[in-house]
């Protein structure tokens, strides 16, 4: 059995997966359910400054029939009285005492700071995280996000908690920003002890057609919010992969962002993360969904023999390089195993109109072919096809040769001028223009087409 | 052995023939619609022998442009509705639905087709008009689908249409003749008046057109004529006792039975001679009326039977039993039906041959023939130069519809021999087009 336990920072937590500072972790009942459910550690709906919540708070973005895989709010920190969440701080620490409970803290003033770290680190609390993210309605008052754009700012804040700090400060990063890495290097000359990203980014997640006004809707008006969910993962994935490769960083990582399943939390921790935070999920699903999460990792790590996490954290990390250093010699092409293809044409299309124009179809039969010469080996018909490994991107060269831009460039041998001969188009078959005029009407406007296969001509109604 | 007790009510008669397709709800269509893969030149769109652009139809639904999607299925069939209710989809687009290939189920075309038109019929959303009028006339008999797609495509050509129909309600077998389990009497003519209220050409009902003067008129006012009159009764079999009561044709038989629902008469115990699409029908029906027991009796095997494997699963699943290889001799009884005298048969090198003395009765109390329709060949002889084949059929140009007799055009039942309310509708839609193209010479 493999073991799950981690030590982050010093904070200590039966297994990598907290719940993020977010609703579900709004009282002391909801992160003992969670706890008793299986999580291993809480980061506490953020305390801080008193604030007041607006009603139609959340918008979603549903791609056809599934619901939420992006979501965002409006909602600020924690609208409960602070003594209330501290008093129930301490009572979860008392019940689970080996699971990690995290404050979340949002202030102004350097005292506010010293005061509520304090007051944190007495109800008992394992670790703090700062919470320079929310991107709206807390950054107009200079807190959240306002400061995690400004790694100056930033890092003072983290000396003053450092002042006072007992237990881990964790610094949890907005990705409202162009470069996250400077706030992560902000938050190590302040002394922190870890990072946490990625925050939600700001958005509009859809307009309503018939209000005019972007979701959620208040009172006929919107305003923008933070984004979160599925949609975000690959967003948080590379500034994970930003601060865990930068040398200067050097910080143990807790990842948030778009985490549902086990392999999202695997591909956090691949990246860099050792920690894992939820939020979206829960919410949708309630604390429930930890039970395939746990399960499926342990399967993972049972399957490539890993016995921590630690085996793993970052282990994807040497095989992320700068375009530069990728090997231009590596060639494949694409691949259609007929015998499972089933004839939607999915990736002629694609290819056809999206791509390169190199799959080809037959008279006689469904099954497009591929015109090998033409196929720049995008992957784009294999992303495209709804069958499973029905097309396959096949490697063609014999692995022995390997070149790089970067290497090119020092050899002085790129592609330098316009119509250069070394580019990489310029030998690449494309039909001629004028050959696309009419092709496949018949076959883009079938309805119609069919219909009137006569020389009368189609009368205009008065609809 | 009844599953189903005889109705003796519009609820219980509802309950017994419930919808096969039952109407979606807009969650089951939004699901449905998301598994659409948007082929590219679908093969669902070639099945359909009215060629709908399903994967538009389907992605409007998906995208919450319901009333497009019934835009897009009116284009191309004026029986959008009932099409996706009646059609045998099995065999038509969800046949071709390439999820086939992967074993996995296919899209519920038919479904989300009458999903999207029914609600733009009940919203009354306008979505065809006539076409500016030229002066041109076109009489129509028969308020079928063909007849009735006839006249919607040449209303959008700016034709002035009038209909003339024997019965008294429109849209042919699609009232009469097709099982209450697919359709709904009030559904089909809900689209029928969608249909005319829009495009307004006129119907003159209980109005057959049967003799040489009221045809002479017609061809003397019309610019052109299109017959849509389907097939006739259902054909004698030349049977000692064929004329006993309680011996049925098919046609009839089921034309009672959409009119009075629980009203009409089903013996206790009813043999069906036949082994087609229609013969699958009223040995349903006739379970679903409440007889004790159904036999379907047909002159060869099983899988020589004409009709759709799905039909028959649809009537074995209502407790029908096949009787194969048995020819029917004589209708037994005295006054009223007591029993059919059969004979076995044999294939003897592909020719069905009677086994000689291997008759026996099989007792009944009701027989339902559904051995065919006749076609109407009297009248036909009445339309000076028109044609029929060797089967009685129209004939008529492949692409105008155009018959032998140049006034006359022709399509649906009555030119095809008998198929589906789709290919009506095709078909006619088609020779809309080539009356206007005639015309327009
Ligand atoms: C029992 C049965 C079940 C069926 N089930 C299905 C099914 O489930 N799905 C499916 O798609 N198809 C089904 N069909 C077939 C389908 O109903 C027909 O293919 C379709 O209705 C043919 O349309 P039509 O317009 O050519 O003829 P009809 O529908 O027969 O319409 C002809 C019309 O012309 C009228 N008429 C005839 N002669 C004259 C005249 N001289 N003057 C005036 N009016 C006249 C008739 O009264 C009738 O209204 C079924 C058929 C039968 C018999
Ligand atoms: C409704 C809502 C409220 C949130 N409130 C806070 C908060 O108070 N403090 C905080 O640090 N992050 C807050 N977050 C951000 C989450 O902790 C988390 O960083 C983000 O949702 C990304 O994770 P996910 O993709 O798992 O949802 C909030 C998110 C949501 C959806
Ligand atoms: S990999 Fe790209 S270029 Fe090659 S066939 Fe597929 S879509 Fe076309
Ligand atoms: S996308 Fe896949 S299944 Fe579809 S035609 Fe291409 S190879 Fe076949
Ligand atoms: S064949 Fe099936 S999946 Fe493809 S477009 Fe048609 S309904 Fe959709």
């Amino acid at each position: 059995m493999p073991d799950l336990s981690i030590n982050f920072a010093g904070i200590k937590s039966p297994n990598p997966f907290w719940l993020a500072s977010a609703p579900p972790t709004n009282s002391g009942y909801q992160v003992m359910k969670a706890f008793d459910a299986g999580w291993g550690g809480a980061v506490w709906k953020t305390l801080g400054v008193p604030v007041v919540n607006v009603s139609s708070r959340y918008g979603s973005v549903n791609y056809r029939d599934k619901r939420m895989m992006g979501f965002n709010n409006i909602e600020l920190i924690s609208d409960r009285p602070l003594s209330d969440n501290l008093r129930e701080i301490e009572e979860v620490k008392k019940r689970f005492p080996n699971h990690a409970v995290i404050a979340s803290l949002m202030v102004q003033s350097r005292q506010e700071w010293h005061d509520i770290v304090r007051q944190s680190q007495e109800a008992g609390a394992d670790g703090i995280e700062l919470n320079f993210g929310c991107p709206h309605g807390m950054c107009e008052r200079g807190m959240g996000s306002a400061v995690g754009q400004e790694p100056d700012v930033l890092q003072t804040i983290v000396e003053w908690v450092m002042e006072v700090a007992k237990i881990p400060v964790i610094v949890k990063l907005t990705p409202n920003i162009s470069d996250i890495t400077e706030p992560a290097l902000a938050a190590r000359r302040g002394g922190a002890d870890a990072i946490s990203l990625i925050n939600t980014i700001q958005s509009i997640v859809g307009v309503d057609l018939d209000l005019f006004a972007p979701y959620p809707i208040v009172d006929g008006k919107g305003s923008n919010g933070g984004y979160c969910g599925p949609a975000v993962k690959p967003i948080a994935l590379n500034m994970l992969k930003n601060c865990a490769q930068h040398p200067g960083v050097r910080l143990p990582i807790s990842g948030i962002g778009g985490i549902e399943t086990w392999r999202d939390a695997v591909e956090h921790i691949l990246l860099g993360a050792s920690s894992v935070q939820v939020c979206t999920a829960a919410m949708h699903y309630g604390f429930g969904i930890i039970r395939e999460m746990t399960s499926g990792l342990e399967q993972y790590m049972t399957d490539k023999g890993f016995h921590t996490i630690y085996d793993f954290v970052g282990k994807a990390l040497p095989n992320v390089l700068p375009w530069e250093e990728l090997n231009m010699k590596y060639k494949v092409t694409a691949n259609i195993h007929a015998e499972k293809c089933i004839g939607c044409q999915l990736c002629y299309t694609a290819c056809e109109d999206g791509a390169h124009q190199a799959i080809q179809l037959n008279a006689g039969t469904r099954v497009p072919e591929i015109i090998e010469a033409n196929c720049v080996g995008c992957n784009l018909c294999s992303l495209v096809c709804p069958v499973e490994d029905c097309i396959t991107m096949d490697r063609q060269d014999d692995g022995t040769a390997h070149l790089t831009w970067k290497e090119r460039t020092a050899a002085g041998d790129i592609p330098t001028e316009f119509n250069d001969e070394k580019a990489g188009g310029r030998h690449h078959w494309v039909p001629e223009p004028a050959a696309a005029l009419g092709k496949e009407k018949h076959k883009t406007l079938p309805g119609k087409a069919r219909q009137y296969p006569s020389a009368a001509e189609v009368p205009t109604t008065q609809a | 052995m009844a599953e189903y007790s005889t109705p003796t009510s519009e609820p219980e008669f509802d309950a017994n023939f419930a919808q096969l397709k039952p109407r979606m709800n807009s969650s089951e269509a939004l699901f449905e619609s998301s598994r659409c893969l948007f082929c590219f030149d679908a093969p669902c769109i070639q099945a359909c022998p009215t060629g709908i652009d399903i994967p538009q139809f389907i992605r409007q639904i998906n995208s919450g442009n319901d009333t497009g999607a019934a835009r897009t299925i009116y284009e191309a069939n004026y029986f959008g509705n009932a099409c996706g209710k009646v059609c045998p989809t099995e065999v038509l687009c969800e046949g071709a639905c390439v999820y086939n290939l992967q074993d996995v189920k296919p899209i519920e075309i038919g479904r989300l087709q009458s999903f999207a038109t029914r609600k733009a019929i009940e919203e009354e959303k306008p979505l065809m008009a006539p076409g500016i009028p030229n002066g041109r006339k076109v009489a129509i008999i028969g308020a079928g689908p063909a007849g009735i797609s006839c006249a919607c495509e040449l209303r959008t050509l700016g034709y002035a249409v009038d209909v003339f129909e024997a019965k008294a309600q429109p849209s042919g077998l699609t009232v009469y003749g097709v099982a209450p389990y697919k359709i709904t009497n009030e559904e089909v003519l809900a689209e029928m008046a969608y249909l005319q209220q829009q495009l307004g050409y006129s119907v003159a009902y209980n109005a057959p057109i049967r003799s040489r003067a009221e045809l002479q008129q017609l061809e003397e006012q019309y610019d052109a004529i299109f017959l849509g009159i389907g097939l006739g009764k259902t054909s004698t079999l030349g049977l000692p006792g064929e004329d006993r009561e309680n011996c049925v044709g098919a046609v009839e038989f089921i034309e009672q039975l959409r009119l009075n629902h629980h009203g009409t008469a089903v013996g206790r115990k009813v043999i069906v001679l036949g082994g087609g699409n229609t013969a699958m029908d009223a040995a349903s029906e006739s379970s679903r009326m409440g007889a004790d027991s159904v036999i379907l009796a047909y002159r060869r095997g099983k899988e020589d039977m004409g009709a759709y494997e799905f039909e028959y699963d649809l009537a074995k699943g209502v407790g029908v039993k096949g009787l194969f290889h048995v020819a029917p001799v004589e209708i037994m009884g005295n006054g009223k039906v007591e029993g059919i005298k059969f004979i076995r048969t044999a294939l003897h090198e592909g020719q069905v041959q009677t086994v000689p003395g291997s008759e026996f009765i099989e007792p009944c109390d009701m027989v339902i023939k559904a051995t065919g329709q006749a076609k109407q060949t009297e009248f036909l002889g009445l339309i000076e130069g028109l044609k029929t084949d060797g089967k009685g059929r129209i004939i008529a140009d492949e692409r105008t519809g155009q018959t032998t007799n140049p006034q006359y055009f022709a399509s649906g039942d009555a030119r095809n021999g008998g198929a589906e309310v789709v290919n009506a509708a095709a078909e006619a839609k088609a020779t809309a087009r080539g009356i206007h193209e005639y015309l327009s010479k």
